[in-house]
């Protein structure tokens, strides 16, 4: 067993570490929650992680390259919206070309965000939090009160999130859980895999020597902040899919529930490490954990954002611990 | 020392402000009555207050995230206190005491876990808020004791309300500490290079952990003032605040990296605040766009002097980045 674990690079560590908190906290729920594993709440939680998993995976790659993106959750806001908006107007528009519009707004918003961290040399921070107040201002004043309403959405949006690609059992893969894990396993491949997706974590691990290794890490910074409005983008998109109803209050918040799947999955919070499979990993326990509690009999739904700030602390704190140990053992045996 | 130092980024603040200052000046005659500026103050009161210990933190290389979460905590915390039966003096002192554990318990992760205070204090900004909603679920407490109301909403002393006077004892307090002590230094230090502070006999977590029971002390204490002054508590009360008293601070010219940044710099920008805001609002600009101009000057404010510097070092020899 100390053997197997030796042999194991220190990422694989994280991944299983959180494997296995993962596996305990579903273990936990199904002997509390009668008819835990139903289709119905695989399906409940699916849906959701698909909304956040795009928003993780951008934030991820800025989180890698020594920065931070607090702009997500108005950007999700701005893309909902004003996909929204303009299906109301104009409802013949090509689905295809709807996801491509919320793509191409979220990459304009992550590109202002970019250029500021990467040419004007502004703290992604300090970008990004007054980005996160700049672009729901514009959403604010935009909208004038108004609010989207399924009634002005086309019918193939309204199903959008009961079309199934295809069904095991009772289990139905909804299409937008699809496309979110299409896009997960397409920036997983690529981040390990990709040579060009490699310079994010040479960036991220040492800017100077980076730079030295003649890789243009302004261009790879502003880079990973586009992909991370795009991907906001998407997520926004999903979110008019899903909710349908979309106030200028879409996606507030989100943020800070993406930055904590990124750091529960393991992304290092200082840079140059971490994968998308944590990442996956951490949005799926971090929305678990939320959807279950809300079944959760024992206790009022009022308990809920309590325990999750517990348990991304217990999480954390168990990931730290592991990582550390395992290192430990590893650093005796050699 | 002090004087020497206004001439780069504290001067700057300086000019917008009188800037600010004339322009609302000249917009409304009645602007710089004292009690037109007293309201000004107590309109943001417990964020300003907060805005100072942040400033400590964030010298520190460090982040609270959890401050709003601590005021709210408390205010919530106070209000089931005095609805079941408790004095409110008691629960005053109690309140307080909740802060410094909530500060302690961030520490703990922080200083000793070493599990860094972005992460830490975001699960935190979660949990005590979610702590603050089961305590008072959906509904709201009133019905405080007249004296408590008055604390946050009347004049103390003089003309003054007890949170001003707060505000500017912490400012002098915090002040003194952070530049004129030995361990107003090592929060420097440590906040340039945590390492080297460690390796030169700084007690590095001693340091960090007094810094972040001073911020949920002094958060417990705005959370407090926050209830007197609106003489009601919710589980959702100062939601959001923290990423206005980061604002203030970071605009205040205090480096997100740590070990730079002078509480002169963020009285400054607290001001400069204040009255774009209350100037905004007397030509009719609404929240929700004074907030974006807070947050367009928050980045000018950083890449002014960058792209100046710059154009100085363009034909000298090329800067390693």
């Amino acid at each position: 067993m100390i053997q197997f674990f030796r042999r194991l690079h220190p990422q694989s560590l994280r991944i299983l570490a959180l494997a296995i908190v993962l596996l305990l906290t579903v273990l936990f729920f199904a002997s509390q929650i009668d008819g835990y594993f139903s289709p119905r709440m695989l399906n409940r939680i699916a849906t959701s992680v698909a909304v956040i998993l795009p928003i993780a995976i951008g934030q991820a790659m800025v989180v890698m390259t020594r920065n931070i993106d607090l702009s997500v959750g108005s950007v999700v806001g701005i893309a909902a919206y004003l996909i929204g908006d303009y299906l109301g107007t104009h409802p013949d528009v090509h689905p295809v070309m709807v996801v491509v519009i919320a793509l191409a707004l979220g990459a304009f918003c992550g590109a202002i965000n970019g250029a500021l961290v990467a040419y004007g040399r502004v703290p992604s921070i300090i970008v990004t939090l007054g980005t996160l107040a700049l672009f729901r201002t514009y959403l604010v004043e935009y909208s004038g009160a108004r609010s989207i309403t399924t009634a002005g959405l086309p019918q193939w949006l309204v199903d959008l999130p009961q079309a199934t690609v295809f069904s095991i059992g009772n289990f139905d893969m909804r299409l937008t859980v699809a496309m979110s894990l299409v896009a997960a396993i397409i920036f997983w491949v690529a981040l390990s895999r990709l040579r060009v997706a490699r310079k994010l974590y040479a960036v991220g691990s040492n800017p100077d020597a980076a730079v030295v290794a003649g890789i243009n890490s302004s261009l790879v910074v502003f880079m990973s902040f586009v992909l991370s409005g795009m991907l906001a983008g998407l997520a926004g998109f999903m979110f008019l899919a899903k909710f349908g109803n979309i106030t200028v209050v879409a996606g507030l918040g989100f943020e800070l529930k993406s930055v904590a799947a990124v750091v529960v999955g393991g992304v290092n919070i200082f840079g140059g490490s971490g994968s998308i499979l944590g990442v996956v990993l951490g949005t799926v326990l971090v929305d678990t954990i939320d959807n279950s509690l809300t079944r959760w009999a024992i206790v009022s739904e009022f308990w809920r954002e309590a325990l999750l700030g517990m348990l991304i602390m217990i999480a954390v704190a168990t990931d730290t611990f592991m990582t550390r140990s395992f290192g430990r053992m590893k650093g005796k045996s050699e | 020392m002090m004087l020497a130092r206004l001439k780069s980024w504290e001067g700057l603040l300086l000019i917008i402000l009188i800037i600010t200052v004339l322009a609302n000046a000249a917009l409304a005659p009645q602007f710089l009555t004292l009690q037109n500026q007293i309201n000004l103050f107590q309109l943001s009161i417990e964020k300003i207050i907060v805005a100072l210990a942040m400033t400590l933190i964030i010298i520190n290389a460090e982040i609270d995230l959890s401050v709003a979460s601590i005021m709210g905590l408390a205010a919530c915390t106070f209000g089931i206190l005095v609805e079941s039966g408790t004095p409110a003096g008691l629960a005053i002192i109690l309140c307080l005491m909740l802060g410094i554990v909530a500060g302690a318990f961030n520490a703990f992760w922080i200083a000793y876990v070493q599990i860094p205070s972005l992460v830490v204090t975001l699960a935190m900004l979660i949990m005590y808020r979610g702590i603050a909603r089961v305590l008072l679920e959906d509904r709201g407490i009133t019905g405080f004791p007249q004296w408590f109301g008055d604390l946050g909403q009347k004049a103390f002393l003089g003309p003054f309300p007890l949170g001003m006077i707060i505000f500017v004892v912490l400012l002098v307090v915090l002040g003194l500490v952070l530049h004129r002590t030995g361990f107003g230094r090592e929060v420097f230090v440590i906040g340039t290079n945590a390492e080297v502070a460690r390796f030169s006999g700084v007690r590095v977590a001693r340091v960090k952990t007094i810094l972040f029971i001073i911020s949920g002390v002094i958060s417990a204490l705005a959370g407090l003032l926050y209830a007197g002054r609106l003489a009601s508590v919710r589980g959702d009360a100062a939601t959001g605040f923290e990423l206005d008293i980061i604002t203030m601070v970071l605009l205040g010219g205090v480096s997100i990296f740590g070990g730079r940044g002078t509480i002169i710099g963020v009285l400054f920008s607290i001001l400069i605040v204040l009255n774009l805001r209350n100037g905004m609002a007397l030509v009719n600009v609404t929240g929700h766009i004074q907030t974006a101009v807070i947050g367009i000057l928050l980045i000018m404010s950083v890449l002014g002097p960058n792209l100046a510097e710059r154009m100085r070092s363009t034909g000298l020899a090329k800067a390693s980045a």
